[in-house]
C-alpha cells in the first residue's frame, strides 16, 4: 500500500498518524512534508526509525523547490514525477494523509 | 505626516504548499510603501521561506525567494529568525538567503509585544 504525505511534520501531525497507523508498504512524502527527509530536521529520526517496515520516497521537485535538494536524508529514494506514477500503479491502494 | 507605526508580519508557514508566505511578501512591500517601520519575524516552519537555493521550475510555481533580498531597497531591513525553529529543522544562519538576527523564542515574544499591528501569516 502506497501511503501519501503532503504536510510539514513540524506543523502537522499527519506524518505521525501515517506511522502510528500503518503497518508498512511505501510512503511517499510531497509538498511541505519533503522537510521531513531533510538532514537535521527534528522528524528525521522518526523517519529512520519506519524505515525497516516503510520504503520512503520523496518528490524531488517539491525538495529542490525549496532550496534542500543537497540535503535529503540517508536512506530516503529521490523519485521524479514520473516515479510518483509508477508507486501510484504498482500499489493496490493508496492513502492520501490530508 | 503622522508618526510611523510599528508593524511586524509573523510568519509561520512554508513556502510554496500554502499561499501565505508569498501574500505576506506582498503585504510587506505595501506596508513599506508608506513609510512605516517594519519588522519580519520568522517562526516555525516560516524560516523555509528564506532558504537559499530554492529552485521551483521542477514544480512550475514562481520563485519569489529574490524578493526577500530586495527588501532592503524598500528599507525593510529588520528581519528575525527564532533559533528554535532554525535549529529544529537543521538550519544554520548561512542557510538563509539575506542577513538576519537570529533571536531565541523569548526574544521574539518580547519584540512581539512592543508592537502596534501585528499582522500574522
Amino acid at each position: 500500500m502506497l501511503h501519501i504525505i503532503n504536510q510539514s511534520p513540524l506543523t502537522s501531525g499527519t506524518l505521525d498518524s501515517c506511522l502510528n497507523t500503518a503497518t508498512g508498504g511505501d510512503i511517499l512524502l510531497i509538498e511541505d512534508a519533503v522537510y521531513a527527509a531533510t538532514r537535521g530536521n527534528a522528524a528525521e529520526a522518526k523517519l529512520r526509525a519506519a524505515m525497516g517496515r516503510f520504503k520512503i520516497h520523496v518528490l524531488m521537485p517539491d525538495l529542490e523547490a525549496r532550496g534542500l535538494g543537497d540535503r535529503l536524508a540517508e536512506g530516503v529514494a529521490p523519485v521524479e514525477y514520473g516515479g510518483f506514477v509508477d508507486l501510484v500503479s504498482n500499489n493496490k491502494t493508496c492513502q492520501s494523509w490530508l | 505626516m503622522s508618526e510611523a507605526k510599528k508593524f511586524m508580519f509573523v510568519n509561520r508557514k512554508a513556502p510554496y504548499g500554502t499561499i501565505y508566505a508569498l501574500e505576506s511578501l506582498e503585504v510587506v512591500l505595501i506596508t513599506a510603501a508608506f513609510d512605516q517601520d517594519v519588522s519580519l519575524a520568522f517562526l516555525d516552519d516560516g524560516v523555509y521561506q528564506l532558504k537559499k537555493g530554492q529552485q521551483t521550475k521542477g514544480i512550475e510555481t514562481k520563485n519569489f525567494s529574490p524578493a526577500y533580498r530586495a527588501l532592503e531597497d524598500y528599507d525593510v531591513e529588520k528581519l528575525y529568525v527564532e533559533k528554535e525553529a532554525m535549529d529544529a529543522r537543521g538550519l544554520t544562519e548561512e542557510d538563509f538567503l539575506v542577513n538576519v538576527t537570529v533571536l531565541s523564542r523569548a526574544e521574539m515574544g518580547k519584540l512581539m509585544d512592543e508592537q502596534d499591528v501585528v499582522l500574522s501569516f
